[in-house]
């Protein structure tokens, strides 16, 4: 039993190739990319299916209700899984019909499809939720007014409900930055995934997964402090504690 | 994480009966319909009855692995969630450090941290070798249901502080001015109270956690999941098991919402 502080081995974490350090950050930046590629997918097929869900026809919110019960009822790993494979497969096959042949999709575009498909209906939930906080007067006012319906929401309902949204949308990108880890399971070199391969090389495993896991919870404090600030920029002018 | 975004994360309403019956959805019920025979007709199902002790047996792994770290989670988020509300200020601070890293870093990482990184560390220690523990340390499931344990005690740490906190101080004192121990003023009153509170959210955060059981089968438990990877290798079949898998998730998280709707049913609430 060696003492503590050969156990130690800082080293390993350098940035040049003996170290790892290198390696992991590259993970982080892919992991990076991949949270913000899919958290922005995810917000746009949000806000879609938020309007969807509260002005659409009746197939529209049936279909949209659908896409939402399936994303919240079933495991996030076996719906990566399942776009992963379906994803790829049908553009291959899509190609193929073309005449393009098989084609090499990337592992980030890939990744960031998978993440912002689950978060889409995430956040089809949260802006839903929002808008139906927004107070009826305010939208009925704004048709007094003679306001066109994209001027309503682009005036009135999007600045309204932002407020109501943020709280949720912000957990929503932490969850997102969180969710990339998944993607080790289909092979995606992310944080996650370079970290058990330097772990595994090594075997000082507590030192690598310690030292991602201190990557991954910087993340979320520097999430933390900008989420506040914005928090505090669109919430001016509405009572505390809400 | 409030109460509108867990369930915008995890499924906790069902539609009802009545709504069903509407023109435009027995259209699309027929054209489900349809689809789920193709599937049935079109797809290769042959394997199902190969496995299917198999399968059994993984969804008795997956549901056990979920009622007992919730469970467990549960015991361990009431002094967590306490502990922020009252506690002296180095557990206060202890309470909030440890919510703060579960819920910042990824569940997989933690679950690799401690199968890998603990499992590797305790050997090296003869008194641990030589411990009656040492045939369970030695297994995947300790590390798997310690991991999920942790994780469900933060996340419903954070809602039983909101819990606690949210007890109307009035009644409390009402307690007290009837001469209670503090201990009885929290067994008879601040925690049936916050518990009550809490319910809601412990429906959304229960599906949560089954939609995060599956990972425990990157550590070699072998869970409805683990046994759906199983097949897949040993069939070279992709999508037929993944459908199967989530079906059964799908039915899954559907028996919980409705055993929860039960139960809330069966509290008294005054009013409302």
């Amino acid at each position: 039993m060696a003492d503590a502080g050969s156990l130690i081995n800082w080293s390993l974490l350098a940035f040049d190739p003996p170290g790892w350090g290198g390696v992991m950050l590259a993970g982080l930046w892919q992991s990076l990319q991949i949270a913000v590629g899919g958290y922005t997918l995810g917000l746009i097929l949000g806000t879609g299916g938020a309007m969807g869900k509260l002005y659409g026809g009746p197939v529209t919110k049936d279909l949209l209700e659908i896409y939402t019960t399936l994303v919240r009822a079933v495991p996030e790993l076996v719906l990566i899984l399942i776009l992963y494979y379906a994803g790829t497969d049908v553009l291959n096959q899509f190609s193929a019909l073309v005449g393009f042949g098989p084609v090499d999709i990337s592992g980030l575009a890939a990744g960031i499809f998978v993440i912002g498909v689950v978060q889409g209906a995430y956040s089809t939930e949260v802006l839903r939720g929002a808008i139906k906080a927004v107070p009826a007067g305010q939208i009925e006012a704004a048709r007094a007014y003679g306001m066109a319906p994209t001027q309503i929401m682009r005036r009135i309902t999007l600045p309204a409900m932002l407020p109501h949204a943020i709280p949720g949308l912000s957990n929503l990108w932490l969850i997102a930055t969180k969710d990339t880890a998944l993607l080790a399971v289909v092979g995606f070199s992310e944080l996650t995934l370079v970290t058990r391969q330097a772990a595994g090389s090594t075997k000082a495993y507590l030192l690598f997964f310690c030292a991602a896991g201190v990557l991954y919870l910087m993340i979320t404090l520097v999430s933390n402090v900008l989420i506040g600030l914005i928090e505090r920029h669109y919430r001016r002018g509405m009572a505390r504690a809400a | 994480m409030s109460d509108p975004t867990i369930s915008a994360l995890a499924l906790t309403e069902l539609p009802t009966k009545a709504s069903m019956f509407k023109p435009h959805r027995i259209v699309l019920m027929a054209i489900a319909a349809l689809l789920v025979f193709c599937v049935i007709w079109f797809m290769r199902w042959d394997w199902v009855p190969k496995y299917s002790d198999r399968l059994v047996h993984g969804v008795g792994v997956t549901l056990l692995m979920l009622f007992s770290t919730s469970i467990l989670g549960f015991f361990l988020a009431v002094p967590i969630g306490l502990v922020q509300v009252t506690g002296p200020w180095p557990l206060k601070v202890a309470a909030r450090v440890f919510c703060t890293v579960i819920r910042g870093t990824p569940l997989l990482l933690q679950l690799w941290l401690l199968y890998y990184g603990l499992g590797s560390l305790f050997p090296q220690f003869p008194g641990i070798r030589s411990s009656f523990l040492w045939p369970y340390l030695r297994e995947a499931w300790p590390y798997g249901v310690a991991a999920l344990t942790l994780s469900f005690a933060a996340y419903e740490g954070e809602v039983m502080r909101g819990a606690f906190a949210g007890v109307p101080p009035g009644e409390l004192e009402a307690a007290r001015a009837y001469g209670m121990s503090p201990f009885t003023v929290f067994r008879r009153i601040w925690l049936p109270r916050a518990v009550h509170r809490a319910l809601p959210t412990l429906n959304g955060e229960t599906v949560l956690q089954l939609k995060a059981t599956p990972l425990v089968a990157t550590i070699t438990v072998i869970d409805l999941y683990a046994v759906i990877s199983k097949v897949r290798q040993e069939t070279y079949i992709t999508y037929e098991p993944l459908l199967l898998l989530a079906l059964i998730y799908l039915c899954l998280t559907a028996i919980l919402v409705v055993a929860f709707r039960y139960f809330e049913s069966r509290i008294p609430t005054r009013g409302a």
